[in-house]
């Protein structure tokens, strides 16, 4: 138990500095910036105590909030994307996941694919929402939404291939 | 009783969902007024120091137009210096105490230019007397306002932020207006409520106005790209394009101005 705890912990620390060093700064387009420490959220194992993992995806939020200034927007849209998990495995995976724990980095191209998907456009939609605010706003949010949730996307699929696969 | 308890063991998860994600869309709406945003800010030791080590690394890359940014700048103050008749530069320490402002060089950690609500951490602190409400710039032109202070860092709020109020004016004339930030290019801003009875052509510059005590009048901020009448129709909204390249800053100057409290006494003093 310790020395997943261990795992998570650098897990945790290693995307958050990603994230805040290298991913906020990218700006591609004067705005695009992918949200890398998302990963953490999506390659949580399945079949851990809920509680536990709301709590992990709020401190995450937080931490991210802290080094970027933006107030509560990451740890809203994580929660939140921690939060509806259960069912968009249910819809990528099949009820099977309930049952035996997945790897993601194993698992089918389609699946995983439509999983990451799901969970970084719910995220994305609620983070920007909060961000700008204002339902005038809604095309910015959607523009927003769509151009950084499908970097986000992309280098999400390469780093669970990457490093949680066991090949 | 029992069935309360019951409900609130049987749903904690969503009921922990919800206290979760109230508080952080209460951090949220707090962070978007201005001078409220206290708890979440990278004005702190940890956030501070991990910016730091990440900055003393990555400077080394922008180390020659930083060199070369210096030694305009110096060239410029050079210029000013020579010109001026009545500069006694052996009588440096009566300057400094008649100067009424204040200037302490800092070094930029974090800037970010991407959102609604941008904020820039600077590697100085109340340790060098850097206070709330304080003007930050550059050689170029402004940068914004510090907004909270911890012992070694600051957060400034950058004028690439949609709380930022500052009061500028035309360089050839005295009409004076708000800069306000529109949250669409970090290349411009916009100067609202300047008079119609204005003279205003593109390409007119923007400096700031003497009316705030924040910054010194006639520093620097941009030239008029724009000039579109207001939905009322009695004031312009001039769209300015900022001198400073504000997603490139390496290093800034905080202002003090030492008459400010004075000044302000006598401005509230007059109001009553």
């Amino acid at each position: 138990m310790s020395s997943q705890f261990l795992k998570f912990l650098l897990r945790f620390v290693g995307l958050v500095m990603i994230q805040v060093l290298i991913c906020n700064h990218i700006n591609f387009l004067g705005y695009i910036n992918p949200y890398v420490y998302l990963v953490f959220i999506l390659i949580y194992p399945s079949q851990n105590n809920r509680t536990n993992f709301l709590l992990a995806a709020f401190l995450l939020g937080l931490t991210v909030d802290i080094f970027s200034d933006s107030g509560g927007i990451h740890a809203a849209a994580s929660v939140f994307a921690a939060f509806i998990r259960p069912g968009f495995l249910k819809m990528s995976f099949g009820s099977m996941y309930e049952h035996s724990a997945i790897k993601f980095g194993n698992a089918e191209m389609g699946s995983l694919l439509s999983y990451v998907a799901l969970m970084v456009m719910s995220h994305h939609v609620v983070m920007f929402g909060l961000d700008f605010f204002q339902l005038a706003e809604l095309l910015s949010i959607l523009k927003n939404t769509l151009f950084s949730g499908v970097f986000t996307i992309v280098l999400s699929v390469i780093i669970i291939l990457l490093f949680d696969s066991n090949k | 009783m029992q069935q309360i308890i019951n409900f609130v063991i049987r749903n904690k998860n969503f009921l922990l969902f919800l206290l979760l994600f109230a508080v952080s869309v209460a951090l949220t709406i707090q962070s978007h007024s201005y001078h409220r945003s206290q708890f979440i800010s990278s004005a702190n030791r940890v956030t501070g120091g991990t910016y730091g080590v990440f900055s003393s690394v990555s400077q080394y890359f922008g180390l020659k137009t930083e060199n070369q940014r210096l030694q305009d700048e110096n060239q410029m103050l050079r210029q000013q210096l020579y010109n001026q008749q009545n500069a006694q530069l052996s009588n440096d320490s009566q300057l400094l105490i008649d100067s009424v402002y204040r200037v302490v060089a800092a070094e930029v950690y974090k800037n970010s230019y991407s959102g609604n609500y941008n904020f820039i951490t600077i590697n100085r602190g109340i340790r060098d007397s850097i206070k709330q409400d304080l003007g930050v710039i550059t050689d170029k032109g402004i940068v914004g306002i510090v907004d909270q202070s911890s012992a070694k860092y600051a957060r400034v709020i950058s004028i690439l932020n949609k709380n930022s109020k500052i009061n500028a004016q035309l360089k050839n004339s005295n009409h004076f207006g708000t800069l306000e930030w529109d949250g669409a290019s970090p290349n411009t801003v916009q100067l609202v409520d300047i008079s119609k009875f204005a003279t205003v052509a593109v390409n007119d510059t923007i400096v700031t106005g003497g009316k705030s005590a924040i910054f010194p009048k006639g520093i620097g901020i941009g030239r008029v790209t724009e000039v579109t009448d207001d939905i009322g129709g009695d004031t312009y909204i001039l769209d300015v394009e900022l001198f400073n390249d504000m997603t490139d800053i390496g290093f800034v100057y905080v202002i003090e101005n030492r008459d400010k409290k004075e000044r302000l006494e006598l401005e509230n003093l007059s109001n009553e």
